[in-house]
């Protein structure tokens, strides 16, 4: 018999393991504009773990496939158990992933902790494509809304009951978010129609919208800039185009900028 | 119970039926039902597969007019550019399709049937009446849900996955309309014939196996069948629940998975008298019911690949396979933790994050059993001597996609990296190689290794190699990359990606994995060639034409009705005695009583 496919096999993985590891330890990642960077840190740590097994692995079973081919006079051993062996690697497979899933869960109750009180609120309503962005004012109460008042022609795109006091300063503004450098920003997530998901690649940021309960994320951006929002949950024919932009300024200019991007 | 069954069996053998109808077309015979549902899941992938060609042809080029391709959709194209309906259209139903109508059909009722009483000993299915009425239950899904492309709206286009309100407000999108009525109703059979071959499975195995069969003596393809039918009845049932809500909640003016608040394209949705049309419901339910079933279905397809890649690794390298129990038992773990980690497609929708934790948890525990597998592949292949036959080429590929797959795995189970990695296509290159990519592989390995057995004839090596070679080296160039692209942010499902600035540098990549796809959709033109022209044509191929040591082979290819013309043969060993020392073969059957080998017996 040829030698021609374990040959194959074998070049065919040596193949895949370079250009998959070459290709990985290119820059793929968007520049981090936030406090995340724990997150960034721990997809390097499993990118370094996952790949060294990635190429172990496939190393192993490239050269097992060149090595063992048939052959006139070869031989094959009658060998199927080794309790030694197989509790080995399955204990160190356990202990890695015991130290993965630690890690994992500190970071995840970091992420999702309460937003601390000093941060800045805003809140972000879904509808099928934008984004509308409210700031509670200076009174920092954000007023009373209802979906019954939802009103397109009359610009009333989240149902906000003018009546309430509370409503009176608020600041209204599709896809535009205006996000002060340094602070922690807490954002309130809603949404009117259907799923949406609320993606800011560069902050590492990324919630679902989901229409019936209010979800909160919060992050501090570092660094002063214009980036996007993408949505990432199918919602309908224009999921594609629900695009919005986020401006980081400095806390001082953080009104006026505000006011600028709500036409006033 | 084993006895009466037995029977009757042979009783059924001797009244054999003896219409082409009845023999060919409402067929109780496992064989050919094995066989229906094979070449009709083959078919239903050819459809999905065209429709993922479109889908890739957008992301490459959204800015191209195709007007050839208008001529021939006009309902999909407006002057030759793609409409966005029709793009979720063709997601949805890709999705759908093959997740359900090919590769959980293929492996699971095709060859499932099969092999189930050829590999018991049994004369047929415990219930061969139910199990012809599953077929054509499936059937009747199949052509509900090609049948949903021509109704008003088109076919659903709310994802695979069918989140509400998306799938549940028919004003939200076009294929809310009749498409997703009728998507349900196609799910609907398909959950019931998926049933109806689930138990049959479990009973077969359960009860008919031969003389000697201990469970401890079954082939891991065997095992598979018995796992997947287990997870297919505990699991489906919640799909059926849920699609039943949904179809409440868009025709009967329920509210299961619709808040109150809800407002459509600026307008809110009240009934007459000015009250919410809906309230109290919630589209999170929707996630948790429908990924309680989504899970274990990940592994309903790709456990008997990993089954069919034991089989064939250890035939084709002449060799035990290595820690039997261990793979046994990894796949007893796999299929018990599947049903606790449902909650990790679901980390940032905004369900409380101390679940988050506990399905981390399970998740990360998944990687155990899988190492497991993958450790004692290799630990088989050492010291081996492979006969590199295209099915032992799948095998391998097999082996190949569960690493490149089942590592991305690790990265995605850490909720919180899963925040960047959500719903981008890092999440598509991992769900395409491990689940897609490995069930598909052990299907083509599958087909290699026993359609000899099913049709009498070899397969032709030249094609079944050409075809292994380029869809093996395609699949990679298309489903690699894709991690990158995810990494960098690329979201899933977009009509036209470059609308983000953001995304625009990506566009030469996604243009080398759309040429990379349609080379992978041309190869499989090989396979096609080679299914038909070999069963008809193909080399004579005798009992055993691989010197295998299952049941499987010790009836003649193809078996008669009631699979062995004497008497059901008794079993004394596992399938895997290989290269046993002093043994006059290479190969020791498993009705062989000779007191070699027989590891079963020694431990």
């Amino acid at each position: 018999m040829s030698k021609l496919q374990g040959l194959l096999f074998g070049l065919a993985t040596l193949l895949l393991v370079a250009l998959a590891t070459y290709f990985f330890t290119k820059t793929w990642l968007p520049a981090l504009v936030s406090d995340r960077g724990a997150i960034d840190s721990a997809m390097m740590v499993s990118l370094v773990v996952t790949g060294v097994v990635f190429i172990a692995t496939n190393l192993a079973l490239g050269w097992f496939a060149w090595r063992y081919q048939d052959a006139p006079g070869a031989s094959a051993a009658y060998w199927h158990d080794s309790p030694r062996l197989e509790w080995t690697w399955t204990l160190v497979t356990a202990a890695i992933m015991l130290v993965f899933t630690f890690r994992a869960l500190s970071l995840w109750a970091q992420v999702t902790a309460p937003a601390p009180a000093d941060s800045f609120v805003v809140e972000v309503t879904g509808q099928q494509f934008a984004w509308n962005v409210r700031y509670p004012g200076k009174d920092g109460i954000f007023g009373r809304t209802d979906a019954k008042l939802v009103d397109s022609a009359a610009l009333n795109f989240i149902g906000l009951d003018k009546t309430d006091p509370n409503a009176a300063d608020d600041v209204l503004v599709q896809n535009q978010l205006v996000l002060p450098e340094g602070r922690p920003v807490r954002v309130r997530l809603r949404s009117i129609d259907v799923i949406h998901s609320f993606f800011l690649p560069d902050f590492r940021v990324k919630q679902d919208a989901m229409p019936g309960m209010t979800s909160e994320t919060w992050f501090i951006p570092t660094k002063a800039g214009d980036y996007e929002i993408a949505c990432a949950e199918h919602c309908g024919l224009g999921h594609y185009r629900m695009r919005g932009q986020v401006h980081v300024v400095a806390p001082a200019a953080l009104d006026a900028r505000i006011k600028e991007t709500a036409g006033e | 119970m084993a006895h009466a069954a037995e029977a009757h069996a042979a009783e059924a053998h001797a009244h054999r039926p003896q219409s082409f109808i009845w023999r060919y077309v409402f067929s109780k015979d496992h064989k050919v039902i094995g066989i229906q549902y094979y070449v009709t899941a083959m078919l239903m992938a050819l459809v999905a597969g065209l429709l993922a060609m479109m889908v890739r042809l957008q992301l490459a080029w959204p800015d191209k007019t195709f007007p050839g391709l208008g001529r021939f959709l006009p309902d999909g194209y407006s002057d030759g550019v793609m409409n966005p309906e029709f793009y979720a259209m063709l997601f949805t139903m890709h999705g759908t399709i093959m997740v359900f109508f090919v590769l959980s059909t293929a492996p699971v009722s095709g060859f499932g049937n099969y092999l189930i009483p050829l590999q018991t000993g049994a004369r047929d299915m415990a219930f061969p009446f139910l199990n012809g009425l599953s077929y054509w239950t499936f059937l009747c899904g199949c052509v509900t849900i090609l049948a949903s492309f021509f109704v008003s709206g088109g076919a659903a286009a709310a994802g695979w996955t069918a989140y509400p309100p998306l799938s549940a407000l028919r004003n939200s999108i076009p294929g809310s309309q009749w498409g997703q009525t009728i998507w349900i109703v196609g799910m609907v059979f398909f959950i019931a014939s998926f049933t109806m071959g689930g138990l049959n499975f479990l009973t077969t195995i359960l009860n008919l196996r031969t003389k000697g069969l201990s469970l401890m003596r079954m082939p891991m393809t065997l095992w598979s069948m018995f796992l997947v039918a287990i997870l297919g009845l505990l699991a489906f049932p919640a799909l059926t629940a849920a699609s039943l809500m949904l179809i409440f909640d868009r025709h009967f003016g329920t509210s299961f998975f619709l808040p109150s608040g809800l407002a459509v394209s600026g307008a809110p949705l009240l009934a007459a008298d000015g009250s919410p049309l809906h309230s109290g419901g919630s589209p999170l339910l929707w996630q948790h019911l429908f990924w309680f079933l989504g899970h274990p279905e990940v592994y309903i397809l790709m456990l008997p690949a990993l089954g069919f890649t034991s089989d064939i690794i250890a035939v084709f390298s002449r060799k035990a396979i290595f820690g039997y129990k261990a793979m046994a038992g990894a796949m007893v773990a796999i299929s018990a933790l599947s049903f606790v980690v449902w909650g990790h497609h679901m980390f940032v929708s905004g369900m409380s994050p101390y679940l988050g934790m506990a399905f981390a948890v399970g998740t990360m525990l998944i990687a155990v059993p899988s190492a497991v597998k993958v450790f004692n592949w290799l630990a088989t292949l050492w010291r081996s001597r492979i006969r590199f036959e295209t099915p032992m080429l799948w095998a391998l590929g097999v082996v190949s996609l569960f690493i490149s797959g089942g590592l991305s795995g690790i990265w995605l189970g850490q909720s919180a990296v899963d925040i960047p990695l959500h719903d981008t296509y890092f999440v598509v290159a991992h769900f395409h190689l491990i689940m897609a990519g490995a069930a598909l592989f052990g299907v083509f390995g599958a087909t290699a290794y026993w359609f000899p057995k099913m049709f009498g004839r070899m397969m032709n090596d030249t094609l079944g190699k050409i075809h292994f070679w380029l869809t093996f080296v395609a699949y990679y160039c298309t489903f690699f990359p894709m991690h990158y692209i995810g990494i960098a942010g690329h979201v899933r499902r977009v009509y036209d990606p470059y609308q983000y600035q953001f995304l625009k540098g990506l566009q030469p990549i996604n243009e080398f994995i759309t040429v990379s796809a349609f080379v992978l959709g041309s190869a499989q033109v090989f396979f096609f060639i080679n299914f038909f022209w070999s069963a008809f044509k193909g080399k004579k191929a005798g009992e055993n034409p691989w010197q295998s040591n299952g049941l499987e082979w010790t009836c003649p290819s193809p078996p008669p009705h009631g699979n062995w013309p004497g008497e059901i043969p008794e079993v004394y060993r596992w399938p895997y005695d290989y290269s046993v020392p002093g043994a006059p073969t290479d190969h020791i059957a498993q009705t062989d009583p000779s007191p070699l080998g027989q590891r079963g017996e020694g431990h």
